[in-house]
């Protein structure tokens, strides 16, 4: 990271490569400390981040219970399952130019956008929870005479918690990728990828780009970091065992 | 207060239990042996409700069995994969109360009567992970008893822990045998163990799982680690069902009769 910077910073300075082409990294960073006091970009962000939230919250509250079904039934699994194989390959991204289509512009076309994928890492990780789950812990609870659905609720779901939620850990990622994709792409709207485009765009933009660049990156570490450190706190007993069996 | 008639499970051609009849009285502690692979933990689950016999059936306090019956605890060996480790020892012990209807309130005192009466009120804001195994097979004792079962069913319980643990756990369970009037089920592959807990010792034989015999122990109701050991009526039943298990163990090989015989003669 601080080589990057250094290398950076020397190139553009010493003018290997021309400043308005690649700027040095002081600048970058000064431009986007800049920007963080700019009301149209911080607008932006949140218009971005609203995409993000809204379509990483419904990719989860579609993604679990659909994962939970087909983890538990084995016969819906076999009945979807060609369905998923079909979709799963297609990029989401190869999508854009499609939901432009169908959906016009804005959070009508980003959130569906989103939601598609972010479901698939939270799906399989729901999914893949399931098979994990012990099956003393479902026998313990079906011997004190809950049923199925109890048994689900209090014992597989807990115990796939943890892996559910570094699907939505994955997902958040995937999910901020789409929201920042889809502006840049699609062309028209308001968002930080729409910020990064019309600076692409505009004939002295190469320093906005990059600054928007660090913007987005800066977000999605600070999305995963967050995410990260919930997860520690949330599932201390998931850690433990783990430590503890190996 | 527990009928099994006919019992027998297969998997297709292997017959894993067959033609099992057993009776257990309202308040008896009756311990199943037998030697590995003899099907004691298939006909525990079978009572449980937790697999289906494929012959046979089980009525429990009058209604026949389809599916896990009322009332029923069971205690397995794995106590550390038996425990819910997202749970606290306290919740771990009041989760099954839901089962009784009761309020969070009512729960959370019931689990700390019953962690006391097994000795581990300190650990109740602890989670499983955090205790020692036979500390973690207690809170699963406790567990049982909070629910108040009419039957309490047990499967190897002591297998996983240390001597000294298991001995203590032991007590443990005839204490409450004997103050609660609690009617228990307990599998065993422990020749001593049987004849130390049980009223009654149900040995079984393999190829296929069937009850070779039962035997009612004499013993007086009081137990005691060291005094129950040396009794000659304890020596004695030990060794007749030490013999029945190595016979059983020697249908589908070599005979060997040895140090059974050896037992017996003492």
């Amino acid at each position: 990271m601080a080589m990057l910077f250094l290398a950076s910073e020397i190139l553009g300075r010493a003018g290997v490569v021309d400043r308005s082409y690649l700027p040095p990294a002081s600048s970058i960073t000064a431009r986007a400390l800049e920007l963080f006091g700019d009301p149209v970009f911080l607008h932006g962000v949140r218009v971005t981040l609203t995409a993000w939230a809204l379509g990483l919250l419904i990719a989860t509250a579609v993604a679990v219970p659909l994962g939970l079904l087909l983890g538990s039934v084995p016969a819906v699994n076999t009945a979807v399952q060609a369905i998923i194989e079909f979709l799963r390959p297609i990029p989401s991204v190869a999508l854009i130019p499609l939901a432009g289509l169908l959906l016009g512009s804005g959070l009508e076309m980003e959130v569906p956008l989103i939601v598609y994928a972010a479901s698939w890492p939270i799906l399989f990780n729901t999914m893949y929870g399931l098979k994990d789950v012990d099956p003393v812990a479902k026998e313990t609870l079906r011997s004190f005479g809950f049923g199925r659905g109890q048994v689900l609720l209090r014992v597989s779901l807990r115990s796939a918690a943890p892996f559910i939620a570094t699907g939505v850990r994955i997902a958040a990622g995937v999910a901020l990728i789409l929201a920042v994709g889809t502006e840049i792409l699609s062309g028209f709207g308001e968002g930080l990828g729409m910020f990064i485009a019309q600076a692409g765009a505009a004939p002295d933009g190469n320093l906005d780009v990059l600054a928007g660049t660090v913007w987005a990156g800066c977000i999605g570490l600070i999305i995963d970091t967050v995410l990260v450190q919930g997860e520690n706190r949330m599932f201390r007993w998931h850690k433990a065992l783990r430590s503890g069996a190996s | 207060m527990l009928e099994i008639t006919g019992l027998g499970h297969s998997y297709g051609d292997h017959h894993v239990l067959r033609d099992v009849n057993l009776t257990v009285a309202e308040k008896e502690l009756v311990t199943i042996v037998g030697p590995s692979g003899c099907g004691k933990s298939t006909l525990l689950r079978c009572i449980a409700g937790l697999i289906a016999p494929t012959a046979g059936s089980v009525v429990l306090n009058g209604t026949a069995i389809d599916g896990v019956p009322d009332g029923l605890a069971v205690v397995f060996q794995d106590y550390s994969r038996s425990l819910m480790p997202w749970l606290t020892v306290r919740d771990n012990v009041a989760l099954p109360l839901r089962r009784r209807g009761l309020g969070k309130g009512e729960r959370r005192a019931e689990a700390l009567r019953a962690l006391r009466s097994v000795g581990l009120e300190d650990a109740a804001a602890k989670y499983p992970w955090q205790l020692s195994g036979g500390m973690q097979q207690r809170v699963s004792i406790a567990r049982a008893l909070a629910y108040r079962p009419s039957l309490l069913l047990m499967d190897e319980p002591f297998g996983s822990v240390d001597a000294q643990t298991r001995e203590d756990l032991e007590d443990l369970v005839l204490r409450f045998h004997r103050d609660e009037g609690m009617t228990i089920l307990l599998v065993t592959h422990d020749i001593d163990e049987s004849v130390y807990l049980g009223d009654r010792v149900v040995v079984l034989a393999r190829d296929p799982g069937r009850i070779r015999k039962e035997l009612t122990v004499t013993l007086p109701p009081d137990r005691d680690q060291i005094a129950t050991r040396a009794d000659p009526a304890f020596v004695r039943l030990r060794a007749e069902v030490g013999r029945l298990v190595r016979g059983g163990a020697a249908d589908g090989g070599a005979a060997d009769g040895g140090p059974a015989d050896h037992l017996a003669s003492e």
